[in-house]
């Protein structure tokens, strides 16, 4: 039994690679990136997709052909791909369809700490909830087995602590894993066309099938009982089970894995056999709420500690019913813009002018820490766009002149490009100015690719989405390339000029990202080099691993 | 597999700035714990720590862990890469926890300034259960080979200064020095 020290990421990669997925796909996003990087590495076939939306697309044919799929996310992302989520659950699937939710309870990098459990429960979905790196890989397998057992998407919710935090991973032996299915198609018209005269008949069928799914939990094995020796219970999930296990070792406890649908009667049994019940969770109390509405009496953790994560200390607290204030824990150096980062010059300029900046997610949202403070929003991946278009169009005409959206390369393929499609068709009455910040990658998630880089996940060649190209072809009446690093006066004046004009204008402002630069090099060398041996030939033709 | 008499879970804090190589410690660390056939979790945070901001990576080993974090107040060991560090992440230490700061390492006796995490490494072997061995095997495991050399001085250089201060008597068996 060989033991190995895998964070959470690595070992849903490894249970993937196990349980015979044939395609992962997702979109970069702390804490969920190294997911589908580790997969590669092992050998899996993992892409990144423009977005989360098109992920769940793409693993939704794959899934209809009878493919393992693995899709991944953090937890915003599944905003952006509930949409599919939601129709998903009524067509069903024929090869599992696993989608990672990775949460982010604290916000260690987020701009929300939004529970995801709420999705299972609204679209109708079973939710799996490991607590560490060993239940990570373990419970895929179940996901697996649930998804085609029932044919049905799982929703495979992790945390920042579970999926960043190593523990030791004992795998299964090689003859306990699962081949890979060979797909198929086969013509399922109403199963999968979602017109509302099949939709009807599906939504019964998913609720159907939800009721199995929950008569089957109750005695599966993704959740448990620790028996305790005193007369307190606690109900638990995720890796606040863990803090429990240390805090109140004498406590019985039940651990769910499966957080949806709940085992109500075993929770129930559990609860009478204690004095007292406290659910321990982290985030929203979705288990205590569906308990209670159950008609169980259980304790929920006081208010305050709905926000941010749980450890040790916090569920002592929450246990002895300690609502005093709590110690703001210190605070260390905040991050900043790297030292010769391009977007320095960009940020100096936008603040000298005073411009009004709707901003964006990635690295450049560091724009609005000290010293420039030159950010006036940051609400969603591509809401730059949008959000500039508004104030452009109520603002009065010297206040709207200075209203700039700055939005990254990645994030501008994700969600941008409908922004300023918007832009042309409703164009405000002083026009509007965009600022791409292309530095050539995913900066802020650890220098992903994306379509703009012409690069594969892998790093390999594959067609390159042209940013000043798309903006021309949308419709926008002026497209400037600059680097604003090697000109910043240049920058300047071609700033000043956009805002004096009311015709349409994007900037991009391209300089690659200082992390990333050496390894774009290679990179870039390695394609050519390629492509001098095989002129005719396109990325397809290059072995797998190098695409 | 080793198996060692730890009877209790060692709590170690390593801190720094984003690209001072506290990840990479921490990762040695707990390499090596797995190396020494204990139970052993690891947690940090790590989504802006590319940008220079504060980093703190928590690392605990024994025979059965159970939370990946280490509670404030409750760290055995604080490691420390950068001053700016030393006084945020001082209320981690239990009382009478050990902190092994950077200037414990006179710059001027380290080969390669990029060695203080492996240095401090060095430093805080002397309090462990975990063979000095276990813990090199690990740094040559996580590094290639070409940086191999010298961070096994570095390894040196910050667990002799610390046999040093303690007059050369050797760590008691099975318990962290106080």
């Amino acid at each position: 039994m060989e033991r190995r020290l895998l964070s959470g990421d690595e070992a849903v990669a490894l249970a993937a690679l196990h349980a015979g997925v044939a395609l992962g796909t997702g979109y970069p996003g702390t804490p969920s990136t190294e997911i589908l990087e580790t997969f590669s590495e092992l050998g899996g076939r993992a892409q990144w997709a423009p977005n989360e939306k098109v992920a769940l697309e793409v693993g939704l044919g794959a899934a209809f052909a009878s493919a393992r799929t693995l899709i991944t996310m953090k937890h915003v992302g599944l905003n952006v791909a509930a949409d599919p989520l939601f129709t998903a659950a009524y067509t069903g699937v024929s090869g599992a369809l696993i989608v990672v939710s990775a949460d982010d309870p604290g916000m260690s990098s987020s701009q929300n700490e939004q529970d995801n459990r709420r999705y299972a429960i609204a679209a109708g979905l079973p939710a799996i909830e490991p607590a560490d790196s060993q239940e990570a890989y373990d419970f895929f397998f179940a996901a697996v087995e649930i998804s085609e057992r029932w044919r049905i998407p799982v929703l495979y919710r992790m945390t920042t602590r579970v999926c960043h935090s190593k523990s030791i991973v004992v795998a299964r032996d090689a003859a306990d894993r699962l081949a890979a299915p060979t797909p198929h198609f086969e013509h399922d018209i109403s199963g999968r066309v979602m017109i509302p005269a099949n939709a009807r008949p599906a939504h019964r069928r998913l609720r159907a099938k939800l009721a199995e799914i929950a008569a089957w939990g109750e005695e599966c094995s993704l959740n448990h009982v620790d028996p305790g020796t005193g007369r307190l219970g606690i109900i638990t999930a995720g890796v606040a089970y863990l803090h429990v296990a240390e805090a109140a070792p004498g406590a019985s406890i039940l651990k769910i894995g499966l957080v949806n649908p709940l085992p109500i009667d075993r929770a129930r049994a559990f609860a009478a056999s204690v004095d007292r019940v406290v659910v321990v969770e982290e985030g929203d109390p979705v288990i205590a709420d569906a308990l209670r509405a159950a008609g169980i009496v259980v304790e929920s953790k006081a208010e305050m500690y709905r926000f941010g994560e749980l450890d040790v200390p916090r569920v002592r607290r929450i246990l002895a019913g300690d609502i005093t204030p709590e110690l703001a824990p210190a605070t260390g150096r905040t991050p900043e813009l790297c030292p010769a980062c391009p977007y320095h010059t960009v940020y100096g300029t936008l603040k000298k002018h005073d411009c009004i900046v709707a901003g964006d997610i990635g690295c450049y949202s560091l724009g609005v820490l000290p010293p420039y403070q030159a950010m006036d929003t940051c609400v969603a991946m591509g809401a730059s766009i949008g959000v500039g278009l508004g104030l452009r169009h109520v603002l009065p005409e010297a206040e709207a002149r200075r209203v700039v959206s700055v939005i990254g390369d990645s994030t501008f393929v994700h969600s941008g490009i409908s922004g300023l499609v918007e832009m042309a068709y409703n164009p405000p009455p002083t026009g509007h100015v965009v600022l791409i910040l292309d530095n050539g990658t995913t900066a802020m998630t650890g220098q992903q690719e994306h379509p703009g880089t012409g690069r594969t996940l892998e790093h390999g060649p594959t067609n390159k989405l042209s940013i000043e190209g798309v903006a021309s072809a949308i419709g926008i009446g002026s497209v400037t390339v600059i680097d604003p690093y090697a000109d910043p006066e240049g920058f300047e004046r071609l700033l000043l000029e956009r805002l004096a004009a009311t015709e349409l204008s994007v900037i991009v402002a391209r300089r690659p990202c200082v992390l990333a630069a050496a390894d774009i090099r290679k990179w870039e060398q390695q394609a050519a080099e390629f492509r001098a041996k095989a002129p005719a030939q396109a990325a397809f033709d290059l072995p797998v691993g190098e695409r | 597999m080793n198996p060692l008499p730890a009877t209790r879970v060692t709590n170690v804090v390593l801190a720094g700035l984003g690209g001072q190589g506290v990840i990479k410690a921490s990762d040695i660390l707990a390499d090596a714990a797995l190396r020494a056939g204990l139970d052993v979790k690891k947690a940090e945070l790590h989504g802006m720590s590319q940008r220079g901001g504060s980093v703190t990576s928590d690392i605990r080993f024994g025979p059965r862990v159970l939370s990946p974090m280490v509670s404030a107040g409750e760290a055995d060991f604080l490691v420390v890469l950068a001053p700016s560090e030393v006084e945020v992440t001082r209320p981690l230490l239990r009382p009478g926890g050990v902190l092994l700061a950077p200037d414990l390492i006179p710059d001027a006796d380290l080969p390669n300034k990029r060695s203080l995490n492996v240095a401090l490494l060095g430093a805080l072997s002397w309090y462990l259960d975990i063979p000095a061995d276990t813990l090199l095997e690990a740094v040559r495991a996580a590094l290639p080979e070409r940086l191999h050399r010298v961070n096994e001085q570095a390894f040196e250089l910050g667990r002799s200064v610390v046999a040093r201060e303690d007059g050369g008597a050797a760590a008691p068996e099975g318990q962290p020095r106080p």
